[in-house]
């Protein structure tokens, strides 16, 4: 394709033009420097929370992750990054494994939402956490709920047929193998660096030696 | 107790809990999600409101305004603090930089405000109100072009042994290279974060420190108050390897924020604020020169070492391990420190030895080469059991040569073909790499407090932080064997500054050193005890839960029938270190596939060989390695914040753009740990081992690269850009 280099717009800055846009639409009435923040917005919405229904009122600009762990002191669920880079915060909602922080609370209205809370506790294990108490699949603990909740939903993808990015075969059934582990478990940072721990504690969960 | 002579027999050597590999005793919460964090102190601080932290936006200048009027009439908005208002602040002893700016800022994102609000997203719309001017100051922010300005710091001294110029310039063989690294990141998983309260003048701070001690001190020269009105608690610490040694912008803005606001406020640094607001490891440039004779005995050796840091601040001390690690008659090392206006460097995971033996154990495997020599042999031939520079000093231990004999049996070394290259695999060019670890044992005067309840409870407190480390069980098990009750019935509370000091996280010297101090403790409490049961503390036997002199045995419970038994002591070492040179060391093997094609490196195996004393608990010493490893591989090939040159900050602030290793990037990692009891180090016999598995790594990883590939990098980190011009041909 020949470029044009004064007329070149890339796409990036088509995304940066929309985003304008829209921000003016979505402030009408404003006359540009007199910007004011207005009251929080609020929406309800019901979610059912390891099993509980609860109704709340949710500021709309709130990550479902903050309503976990602030309005709902379900601080299992951690905040790593905020931006979807760390995986600390995954939980499962609707039988998927997500990034908490990247979703606000008030898209989930109706939605399951499972947490490291729901999975177990001290006295009575899910047999993921038991696994990684087994293997020391840890260290400092921060990333440890997200770890747990992404490999239970790992297993579960797998268990399902979704391939990955290093599924050889795609119309084949994957496998639990240490690199279908690895890739799918990448979303997941360990910083202390627990990884050939984690991958063990997720294979004796899944039946094979990792 | 005073530790001044080399420990002989004593309770730990029982062995029935300490060396065991028990799992962790706080697992089940860690797992469960219910080990409390520091911003998660619902149970302590319910009502507490939001601080938003607003960082500089140039690296040096003054800030010459400050409008916070529509930040303060934002809704929810409780305070907003600037230095205007923040009243008069002093610094922390082990601060560069201050924590909050104003006027004058000193570098990218150090902390110009704190804006408070009843709600985490009103506190972050409100900071985006807030507006202040700056008048830019020109900086220095770049190392090489600061190179010719650098000075000799304080500390350490330059050393000099023998002659080094001449013995280098008559060696027969010499190598004569530069070596880079780059400045990192901590990039712990949990932020920066903290929650305080105050009460009566005195303030309570959960945070997230791994030395509660200095952060006490150091938040009230800060605040201006005495230490005795601040409380800091840090019960568990989402990683910190250095990041969270000292008082950060987040405890003290959450400090100022609840006074402002009067009422608890908690503050978290936002992940893209943590690279350029808190400490970070110095980049370094090194060059060294190793001088040998023909059959390979080291003649002359010489590192130099130049970093940078704020004024003010202190040196990446790499070159230090090359005073030791090493014989050689000829020795020179310098460290010299320019001044630039980044962000503060400080310690990060084994600082000087991490960044130093990236460089001189690739020297070593450049040198072993010229020499056609392999290069565990060049480095068994060169191997010391004293301090070359005082060789009365004799090494309390040294395995050195141990770890790398076993390690090359194990990890099948003698495949390797020496000559880089010719292994390939399919689309694989594998290689082999080697490298020694070696890191100090550096020992610190530790407290603890023990209480014998009446329910039979044996309750440890001490001022120790676990960061991800153990420190939770092996606490417990020295409690356990020192007083012979099950590891059950111990109770462990750390990381309060109520309890003793003791000698935190960092330098690798927590764990030995805190169950001494926990040891010593509980030998105090035994005296009690026994004094109580009205038996001689000298002869008394603790075993099975019971006390025992000959046939006289008595349930230790006893002791407290008429209530809480409670005793506390603290270790301190004598000169020990003076006379024995205290050191771990490892090998490392590093197995590496480099793309044919791209370049791309992967790692394929990697096994770690230590002897580190005595193994308190072979589970979570082992993690330690393994994390070391680890990230030591991101050091090598992925971790590099890159410095904007012309405005003075590190661009690459989050964890897109600052690369750590994933699960995809780490292989199953072996480790092995030497059989080795250290009597010189302490009552438990034991050292550190959670910097030692980082110490020597990157080499090792860039070695192997060069042994698959033929490509020496000496400029960390090992990208594929930097491969791809010199790769083999390919079919």
């Amino acid at each position: 394709m020949q470029q044009v280099p004064e007329f070149d717009m890339s796409r990036r800055d088509i995304l940066i033009v929309g985003a304008v846009s829209a921000a003016g639409a979505a402030a009408p009435g404003l006359a540009s420097g007199q910007e004011t923040v207005a009251a929080p917005v609020v929406g309800k919405v019901i979610l059912t929370i390891n099993g509980t229904a609860r109704a709340l009122e949710v500021d709309l600009r709130a990550t479902l992750l903050d309503v976990l762990r602030e309005t709902l002191k379900l601080t299992g669920t951690k905040k790593g990054c905020d931006h979807g880079q760390c995986g600390a915060c995954t939980v499962i909602v609707e039988g998927r494994r997500i990034n908490s922080c990247l979703t606000l609370a008030v898209m989930h209205d109706g939605d399951k939402v499972t947490t490291i809370e729901g999975l177990g506790t001290p006295g009575d294990l899910h047999p993921m956490q038991a696994a990684f108490v087994k293997h020391d699949g840890y260290q400092c603990g921060y990333c440890t709920p997200g770890q747990i909740c992404s490999a239970v939903a790992v297993l579960e993808e797998i268990k399902a047929g979704v391939p990955s990015h290093v599924t050889a075969d795609l119309n084949g059934r994957p496998k639990v193998t240490p690199d279908e582990l690895r890739e799918r478990m990448s979303g997941n940072i360990c910083r202390c660096g627990a990884y050939s721990n984690i991958v063990e504690a997720i294979g004796e969960v899944a039946g094979v030696k990792a | 107790m005073k530790f001044e002579t080399p420990a002989t027999t004593n309770p730990i050597d029982q062995l029935k809990h300490i060396g065991k590999p028990t799992p962790r005793i706080d697992g089940p919460q860690k797992t469960t999600g219910t080990a409390p964090y520091a911003y998660e102190r619902h149970d302590r601080a319910p009502d507490a409101a939001y601080g938003y932290v607003v960082g500089a936006t140039i690296a040096k200048g003054r800030i010459t305004g400050i409008d916070a009027s529509r930040a303060r009439a934002a809704p929810g908005v409780l305070a907003v603090v600037t230095a205007q208002n923040a009243g008069k602040l002093g610094k922390g002893e082990k601060n560069t930089a201050r924590l909050l700016a104003g006027p004058e800022v000193e570098h990218y994102h150090q902390a110009v405000a704190v804006v408070v609000a009843e709600t985490f997203e009103q506190a972050r719309a409100a900071a985006g109100l807030l507006r202040v001017d700056y008048a830019p100051a020109k900086g220095a922010f770049d190392l090489a072009a600061a190179k010719g300005s650098a000075e000799s710091p304080k500390d350490p001294p330059d050393s000099h042994v023998g002659d080094f110029d001449k013995a280098f310039a008559t060696a027969p063989v010499k190598l004569d290279a530069t070596y880079t690294t780059p400045d990192q990141s901590h990039a712990m998983m949990e932020p920066h974060a903290s929650t305080a309260a105050w009460e009566d003048g005195a303030v309570t701070i959960w945070t997230a420190n791994q030395m509660i001690d200095w952060g006490r001190s150091d938040m009230a020269a800060t605040l201006g108050i005495p230490k005795a009105k601040v409380r800091l608690v840090s019960p568990f610490i989402g990683g910190g390897f250095g990041g969270k040694l000292f008082l950060r912008a987040d405890a003290l803005l959450a400090a100022l924020g609840a006074k402002a606001a009067g009422r608890p406020v908690k503050v978290a640094l936002t992940r893209p604020m943590m690279f350029n607001n808190t400490t970070h490891r110095p980049a370094t440039i090194q060059r060294i020169r190793i001088g040998a004779t023909r059959d390979g005995k080291i003649t002359a050796i010489g590192h130099e070492t130049w970093s940078g840091d704020l004024p003010g601040g202190g040196a990446e001390t790499a070159a230090e391990q090359t005073k030791l690690l090493y014989a050689g008659a000829n020795r020179l090392t310098a460290t010299k420190l320019a001044v630039l206006d980044l962000p503060e460097g400080n310690a990060m995971r084994a600082p000087g030895e991490a960044p130093g033996l990236m460089a001189l154990e690739i020297a070593i495997d450049e040198m072993a080469e010229k020499l056609g020599l392999d290069p565990i042999e060049f480095r068994i031939r060169n191997d010391t059991q004293v301090d070359p520079a005082k060789p009365e000093r004799p090494f309390s231990q040294r395995q050195l040569v141990e770890c790398l004999r076993q390690g090359a049996d194990r990890f099948g070394w003698k495949d390797r073909n020496a000559t880089p290259g010719r292994r390939r695999e399919g689309r694989w060019l594998v290689g082999m790499g080697v490298a020694a670890a070696f890191r100090n044992n550096l020992t610190m005067k530790s407290g603890a407090r023990m209480r014998l309840q009446p329910d039979g409870l044996v309750v440890v407190e001490t001022d120790m932080t676990d960061i991800g480390t153990g420190s939770y069980t092996i606490i417990a098990q020295t409690a356990a064997e020192t007083l012979g009750v099950p590891l059950k019935q111990v109770v462990v509370r750390l990381g309060d500054s109520s309890f003793p000091v003791s000698a935190g996280s960092g330098g690798q010297w927590g764990g030995n050193s805190s169950t001494a101090g926990v040891y010593a403790a509980c030998m105090k409490l035994r005296e009690v005890a026994a004094g109580k049961l009205g038996l001689d503390p000298q002869k008394a036997e603790f075993v099975d839960g019971r006390v025992r002199v000959g046939n006289d045995s008595r349930p230790l419970i006893e002791a407290a029938r008429d209530g809480e038994l409670v005793a506390e002591d603290f270790i301190e070492f004598g000169d020990l270190a003076k006379k024995y040179q205290q050191s771990t060391f490892g090998g490392h093997f590093v197995e590496v596939g480099v793309d044919a094609w791209t370049a791309e490196v992967r790692v394929r195996r990697m096994l770690a060989v230590c002897a580190a004393g005595r193994i308190l608990n072979p589970t979570s010493a082992r993690s330690q390695v393994i994390g070391a490893m680890t990230m030591g591989t991101g050091a090598a090939l992925m971790e590099e914040l890159v410095v904007d040159k012309r405005r003075g900050f590190f661009a690459n602030h989050d964890l897109a753009g600052y690369e750590v290793p994933v699960h995809a990037d780490i292989p199953h990692q072996e480790v092995v740990f030497l059989d080795e009891v250290d009597p010189v180090s302490s009552p438990m016999k034991a050292k550190g081992v959670g910097e030692l598995g980082i110490c020597g790594v990157g080499a090792a990883v860039a070695n192997a690269v060069y042994n698959a590939t033929g490509v020496r990098v000496r400029d960390y980190p090992i990208t594929l850009d930097k491969l791809l011009d010199g790769m083999p041909a390919v079919a």
